[in-house]
């Protein structure tokens, strides 16, 4: 278990900032406890600070997992960042995209979204800005990357794909392995 | 007549008289394994008559053992070798202990851990094959062997083969070369076997390097001066490569809590500022690209040498571009292209 170093955190930053944008902020700055971001084999932790004091006491073979996981690094050193950090992305979301209820159970399935199930979508939203999904009850399913912008969306055909999937809450059941 | 028959039987008797009876009287019986000539005795001692005189009580009880393995002996299955009887000893029956230890394993190859890994099996291959040449069974490998391209008066070029060089000889070099290989990795392995672990060979000499190599040697020249390569000048395109083979250094997991924090939000902080642009730099940059573009529009279809001659005369006129002032900018300056 260690901290990031500079150029990881400016990668995680940096991927992190296309869903939240500069509320980066408020997951290091909480008025509840102090939260650091450690790294355990390739994978990022957003973990208590007295949490993880005590983690250091684990013999780090045996360290699996601490706090919340965020992502990981993979070989390339890029970042894929898992549903697990979905809580903390979906309050500080700045773009976010609503789906009609009968393309819920795709999205969650793990296919993109496309115009015909898309609901709403806030105003201004760049292409390829990283996006959370909602159903239309307010509940956070997943998170991807907007395909096309607010405008295009409008115009373009119904089967055209608006939203990519990055993940969704299925992966809980379908990819358990992955997430540890 | 009757004479006779007691003078036999006086003579057997004085016989007899002389010599002790071959049938001993234990209590236990006497454990005998011929195949070691053993005989092992459990019975107890007479204490009394060993302490009275124990000379004589060890030999009575020598020569009484002796004379059950011998009476066990003379019940063997016998031979006639050489006109010598002997009799033939079965396998031995008592377990000694070994003399030696037992012998380490030896430690496995490098081939042999991949190929247990990898789960590769030996097959087993026919010590003679099919020569089609000679139409008759070779041996796979030595004297007289199949397919062999040694014996060959002939060997096809092809059209791209060097014309200067020699197919014989590169085909004795090519052999050297495999069985040089092949030594130097058995040497290794007995000297991985002996030492546990063995340095690399680094680069060795190659015909035709790949880009791989090639970076390596480059690498490793620059860096085999006196000091170590840290004067050497770079090449006028060439990227700064990262330290090799240095152990990086991490953060302490529990560190300045603050320290990192500010660290972080720092970071975050020139994430957040959007390169300055360099507006000069662009402008330039997009002059010189509409002036590309005119050119070539223009002047299409004639010569290369034409098109330069024409830039040249317009070049003529403007003011030479002034790059190098812009360079003091920093880091900002990636112009109008951005990321």
């Amino acid at each position: 278990m260690r901290p990031l170093t500079e150029d990881e955190t400016k990668i995680f930053f940096e991927k992190l900032s296309k869903y939240i944008g500069e509320n980066i902020k408020l997951l290091l700055d909480r008025p509840d406890g102090n939260f650091c971001f450690r790294l355990q084999k390739d994978r990022i932790f957003y973990v208590r600070e007295d949490i993880m004091k005590r983690a250091t006491s684990v013999d780090p073979k045996h360290l699996l997992s601490i706090g919340t996981c965020f992502g990981k690094f993979t070989k390339t050193k890029r970042i894929r960042l898992h549903i697990t950090a979905l809580d903390y992305l979906a309050p500080y979301a700045k773009f976010k995209v609503w789906l009609k209820p009968n393309a819920e159970q795709q999205f969650l399935y793990g296919h993109h979204v496309m115009k015909a199930g898309l609901g709403r979508i806030t105003e201004n939203t760049p292409q390829y800005q990283g996006v959370v999904v909602y159903n239309m009850n307010d509940l956070p399913l997943g998170f991807g990357v907007a395909a096309k912008s607010t405008d295009l969306c409008r115009s373009c055909d119904p089967m055209a794909i608006v939203v990519f999937h990055q993940a969704d809450i299925g992966e809980y059941i379908r990819s358990e392995e992955m997430l540890i | 007549m009757a004479d006779l028959v007691e003078n036999i039987l006086r003579e057997e008797a004085e016989k007899e008289s002389k010599y002790k009876t071959i049938v001993v009287q234990k209590d236990v019986d006497i454990e005998i394994d011929d195949g070691n000539l053993l005989a092992y005795d459990p019975n107890p001692i007479d204490v009394e008559l060993f302490r009275s005189n124990r000379n004589e009580y060890l030999s009575n009880l020598a020569r009484d053992n002796t004379q059950l393995l011998f009476n066990k002996l003379w019940t063997l299955p016998v031979e006639k070798v050489e006109n010598i009887v002997l009799a033939k000893l079965p396998n031995p029956s008592t377990q000694f202990p070994r003399e030696k230890r037992l012998p380490k394993p030896k430690p496995e190859t490098k081939w042999e851990k991949y190929a247990k890994v990898k789960g590769i099996q030996n097959k087993k291959k026919d010590k003679l094959v099919w020569d089609e040449q000679h139409k008759e069974f070779r041996p796979r490998w030595g004297y007289g062997r199949a397919n062999d391209d040694t014996k060959d008066w002939l060997i096809e070029i092809k059209s791209n083969a060097d014309p200067d060089e020699d197919p014989f000889a590169k085909r004795t070099n090519a052999k050297k070369e495999r069985t040089a290989k092949n030594e130097l990795q058995r040497l290794r392995n007995i000297a991985r076997s002996r030492y546990g672990k063995v340095p690399g060979v680094g680069l060795t000499p190659v015909s035709k390097p790949n880009k791989d190599q090639l970076s390596k040697a480059l690498v490793l020249a620059k860096k085999s001066t006196a000091s170590l390569g840290k004067f050497t000048e770079k090449l006028p395109k060439e990227k700064a490569t990262r330290e090799k083979g240095k152990r990086r250094k991490f953060e302490p997991c529990v560190g300045d809590m603050k320290k990192e924090k500010a660290k972080q939000l720092h970071i975050l902080h020139t994430l957040s500022q959007a390169p300055p642009v360099n507006v000069a730099k662009a402008a330039q940059q997009f002059m010189s690209q509409e002036e590309d573009n005119a050119t070539f529009s223009k002047e299409g279809g004639r010569k290369k040498r034409g098109d330069k001659a024409g830039r040249r005369s317009k070049a003529g006129g403007r003011p030479p571009k002034k790059n190098k002032g812009f360079q003091n900018r920093g880091k900002g300056g990636k112009g109008g292209k951005g990321k």
